[in-house]
């Protein structure tokens, strides 16, 4: 009896795929208005080869994982493929039992449970590969976030620079911690400049961490400089009443850079007009 | 005429989440950057606090427009144990996680009106209005 249903499936396979294709063009005004007609219908030809493959008993996972990562590269949602698959077994049941002319209840439910029993395995694979795609992408994304999360640059003898980008959690704040006192025991820093101006952000919970950072470097013995705080920052900062007075604060980089230089007894100075100095000394002297 | 858009804060994350939705809407209200500063900050600590503090809520923000003036309330509502002593809360310095105990007297700060409505057991809903100036 299974292997006749299948067959009158199979058997009248373009007829049911006509109408699985007019069901889904209904669903689409609905549910997806802004994909493209042509798109759509391709996909949805693509869809149900797959379903009709499987019946066969042409079993691939490779062939799961391809269309579910091309649903996901559309932007469709899961959704679709759950719709789909519904779809085609209301079609596949209806057609059956318009084929068969049967008024019989008891077969009729022999029929949607056959129905369910084949479709059922296709609906647990596509979902799987497509939610197993989707953590694939969040997981790499989770470890390329991390990649950028806090280097620290060492920009000249005994000064390194940390840039912050993004949003700071409980997370960062640990490796942003780690990376700082590991890098400047490492690069032999004695002054770090902590840059924020891409820290969209500052509350206490920020405020609190990087505190405790520079905390933690005064203790192995070096300074740390906070730089990049924008003015509307500065503003919150100032009305969330935190104090960031024991440290150095400067507005940008470039000002912290120059401190830090300043504190290891450097400075930077004009080539030209250092010569230009020397010539006058010289002149000066010469005219006594 | 105002319109209300809520997130609910169960993981770190939906802060952000929170803090974007704010920002939004300080911008479409018509903030300078330093009030949107302000209002997103205010949410983060809002936020924040519910994640620390009662595992699950939400951040509800509310765009208010009347004849004679324009501006943001945000509500931060959840079902956590509740806060004992408000009078300490609202101090400085004063906090039970080892944080650095600025973030309700904050907010109060940041914002323009404020207002902490708490029972024992049962959770807590904080409300703060900023107005366009």
């Amino acid at each position: 009896m299974d292997t006749k249903t299948k067959e009158t499936l199979i058997n009248n396979s373009d007829q049911v795929v006509e109408i699985w294709l007019d069901t889904m063009r209904k669903l689409k005004e609905d549910i997806y208005p802004e994909a493209s007609m042509d798109l759509f219908e391709q996909t949805n030809r693509e869809f149900i080869n797959i379903i009709f493959s499987n019946i066969n008993g042409e079993f691939s996972n490779d062939v799961f994982e391809d269309f579910s990562e091309r649903v996901i590269n559309l932007g469709w949602p899961l959704g679709y493929i759950t719709d789909g698959l519904n779809a085609f077994r209301r079609v596949s049941i209806d057609f059956i039992i318009v084929q068969a002319e049967s008024i019989d209840a008891a077969y009729n439910t022999e029929i949607a449970r056959q129905v369910d029993e084949w479709s059922t395995p296709i609906i647990r694979h596509l979902v799987n590969s497509y939610s197993g795609s989707w953590e694939n992408i969040v997981s790499l994304q989770r470890m390329a976030l991390q990649e950028l999360s806090a280097p620290l640059i060492p920009v000249i003898d005994r000064i390194t620079i940390m840039p912050l980008i993004g949003t700071i959690d409980t997370d960062r704040a640990k490796l942003i911690m780690e990376n700082l006192l590991e890098g400047v025991i490492r690069h032999n820093a004695e002054v770090v400049l902590i840059d924020i101006t891409g820290v969209p952000v500052v509350d206490t919970m920020v405020a609190h961490h990087i505190i405790q950072a520079a905390d933690a470097v005064r203790l192995i013995g070096s300074t740390c400089i906070l730089v990049g705080i924008r003015p509307e920052i500065a503003q919150t900062i100032v009305n969330l009443g935190i104090d960031l007075g024991k440290f150095i604060t400067k507005s940008s980089l470039k000002k912290g850079f120059k401190t830090a230089l300043q504190m290891t007894d450097r400075e930077i100075l004009d080539y030209e007009t250092e010569k230009q100095s020397i010539e006058e000394i010289i002149d000066s002297i010469d005219k006594e | 005429m105002t319109s209300q858009s809520c997130v609910s804060i169960r993981k770190e994350l939906d802060i952000v989440g929170a803090r974007q939705l704010g920002r939004d809407i300080t911008k479409e209200v018509g903030f300078g950057l330093v009030d949107q500063a302000r209002v997103t900050t205010a949410i983060s600590e809002l936020a924040r606090n519910i994640y620390l503090y009662a595992d699950e809520g939400e951040i509800c923000c509310e765009a208010l427009d009347y004849t004679n003036k324009k501006g943001i309330r945000i509500t931060a509502s959840d079902q956590g144990k509740g806060i004992e002593d408000v009078a300490k809360v609202m101090q400085d310095g004063y906090s039970t996680s080892g944080g650095l105990g600025a973030g309700l007297p904050g907010v109060k700060r940041l914002m323009d009106e404020f207002d902490l409505q708490t029972e024992v057991g049962k959770g807590s809903v904080i409300s703060a209005v900023k107005w366009l100036r």
